[in-house]
């Protein structure tokens, strides 16, 4: 469904961010990006999505396919429009408009005007919060309910592929756990694929099919869930965990850091 | 207080409230452009002053009807505002504010200094069929081309009040207003908007320079009124369309107080600069204005 071959960014011209990444998000199902803070995730998704332009960046090698669509170098609001949206880490509602409008401004794509009403029961359905909140300024809204507006937001555009970039960031667990589920949801009802970026590994795997892990603008592994579950670094860093299963103290990163390096 | 007191301050507040509804209605167009946009446009006045200008050659031609001048006027008005974007203002794009504003102030002098050599320098009538006896109400009176004024912009917040909250364009432009680059990632042409919003500046100004050249004759200086747009959109918000109405009446009141109660002791002259204290004060009181958004702040 979206295919990432070899890609390289560069900002500013001279800021060499990603060297040569390549994931492959298969249609209907959740794939996962993995990476501490500055891997390079965020990104990833903003060449996807088109909007890394913005921020005078520039995909200067490899390929971004949607379906048998060329999308790099697409404008954003161009990518979108062929079924491809990006939902951004830090929720990014505008917050000057109410929960509804925000749905309003998600649906610009679609030419009818009745496929946007529509939509909202829809977003509605799987979110019955935002309805209750319908009226209210978004800038106002719980960090929860922002997440789940900026989620049914991206789905007004109504789109095969959606970027989830650290849903979770923020939010206490029960609620990660909430929208987490709502996204699995939507991935078998919906027939969406999603391409989702998360720090918090544990839950990621859980629902996610495949999953990469990258490091420093690289993919260091790649693998299904069940492998990534049971890989032993992924387990000492991500997962916390040492070999015992028992929780592993954050002096141990350095060590990690030095073995890491025979991996890439 | 004298009956004879009340009149003169009720006449006064009247007078105040008219011109302060006509200078909102040229301070929309710098708000709609900065609240899409974020560009801060000097030139507003000199957009007014050239839509005037239109306005009135083509009044000046032997059986031109009135609709012709005013269709003529909105028209070029609005290509004017798409040229702009698309020619000056997007190459500067991710440039520093600055450039935006520099550009603004060249594009200000340049009007100005063409004026003369496109339109000539004599001061153009702009006679609308309103007639010019006074309009009275009890014990006030307004001009009707003030009266006409007060109409025209509250039709013109009225339409765009409904425009903001009521259609889907309106929403898509607040949202880039709100945050461009998830906008863009909403399948919203930003660019397209940064132009509809500029469009839309060009035909609040044709509506100004129609109404405030009937009022004052065209000629260069009708840019001027452009100087009263700082201190009403400083007092109401850059990026506020309500708060430009509010900002427009309160300048224009007080403008006609000082101007009625205090010119007699001083000789006059005072009107033109108290809208001035009056945006400093509320400057180092309120920085975002009355009605300006401030980012919210979460906890
Ligand atoms: N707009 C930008 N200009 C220059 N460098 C950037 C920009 N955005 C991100 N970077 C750099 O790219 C690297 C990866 O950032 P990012 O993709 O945000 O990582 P992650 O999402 O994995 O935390 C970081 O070193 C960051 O400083
Ligand atoms: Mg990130």
């Amino acid at each position: 469904m979206l295919t990432i071959n070899n890609i390289e960014v560069v900002y500013d011209k001279v800021i060499l961010v990603l060297k040569g990444v390549s994931i492959d998000v298969r249609e209907g199902t959740i794939t996962t990006l993995l990476g501490a803070n500055g891997a390079g995730k965020t990104t990833t998704l903003k060449a996807i999505s088109g909007v890394l332009r913005s921020e005078r960046g520039e995909v200067t090698k490899g390929a971004i396919q949607l379906g048998d669509r060329r999308i790099d170098g697409m404008a954003a609001h161009d990518v979108t429009r062929l079924g491809l949206v990006q939902v951004f880490e830090g929720r990014r509602v505008f917050e000057q408009l109410t929960c509804e409008e925000n749905l309003v401004a998600g649906g610009h794509v679609q030419r009818d005007g009745a496929l946007v009403k529509q939509g909202i029961e829809l977003v509605y359905s799987y979110f019955p919060r935002l309805k209750e909140r319908r009226h209210q300024q978004s800038g106002y809204l719980s960090g929860g309910e922002q997440q789940m507006l900026a989620i049914g937001r991206a789905l007004m555009s109504n789109p095969k592929v959606v970027l989830l970039d650290e849903p979770s960031l923020g939010l206490a667990p029960m609620l990660v756990e909430e929208i987490f589920g709502i996204v699995q949801r939507l991935v078998k009802r919906e027939k969406l694929s999603v391409l989702l970026v998360e720090q918090n590994a544990t839950l990621a795997l859980e629902i996610a099919e495949h999953g990469y892990v990258m490091e420093n603008g690289r993919i260091v592994l790649e693998g299904t869930a069940a492998q990534l579950r049971e890989n032993s670094d992924i387990k000492e860093f991500y997962l916390g965990l040492n070999e015992g299963g028992a929780r592993k103290s954050y002096r141990d990163t350095k060590h990690y850091k030095r073995r890491k390096r025979w991996l890439s | 207080m004298s009956g004879e007191d009340f009149d003169f301050l009720l006449a006064l507040l009247l007078n105040g409230a008219s011109i302060g509804m006509m200078y909102a209605l040229i301070a929309l167009g710098f708000v709609l452009v900065y609240k899409a946009t974020d560009a801060i446009n000097f030139a507003q006045g000199e957009f007014v002053m050239m839509a005037g200008l239109i306005a009135a050659a083509i009044l000046g031609i032997e059986g031109a009807p009135l609709i012709a001048a005013i269709v003529a006027a909105v028209a070029i008005m609005i290509g004017f505002g798409f040229a702009l974007e698309r020619v000056v203002l997007r190459p500067l794009l991710g440039r520093p504010v600055v450039a935006v504003i520099m550009a603004t102030i060249g594009l200000a002098a340049v009007l100005r200094g063409l004026t003369p050599v496109v339109f000539g320098g004599e001061t153009r009538a702009l006679p609308l069929p309103i007639g010019d006896e006074p309009i009275t109400l009890g014990p006030m009176s307004l001009a009707p081309i003030q009266v006409l004024g007060m109409v025209v912009t509250l039709a013109f917040f009225l339409g765009f009040n409904w425009f903001f909250k009521k259609s889907r364009m309106g929403v898509a432009m607040r949202a880039v207003a709100d945050n461009q680059q998830v906008a863009q990632a909403m399948g919203i042409n930003v660019q397209r908007y940064f132009a509809l919003a500029w469009a839309m500046a060009g035909i609040v100004s044709a509506a100004g320079g129609i109404v405030w050249g009937s009022m004052l004759g065209v000629d260069v200086h009708l840019a001027l009124v452009g100087l009263k747009v700082f201190p009403v959109v400083i007092l109401g918000g850059l990026d506020s369309i309500g708060g430009a109405l509010v900002g427009g009446l309160i300048i224009g009141i007080v403008e006609s107080l000082v101007a009625g109660y205090v010119d007699p002791y001083v000789g006059g002259g005072t009107k033109d600069f108290v809208p001035y204290v009056l945006m400093i004060l509320v400057l180092m009181v309120k920085p975002y204005g009355i009605f300006g958004k401030r980012r919210i702040e979460r906890v």
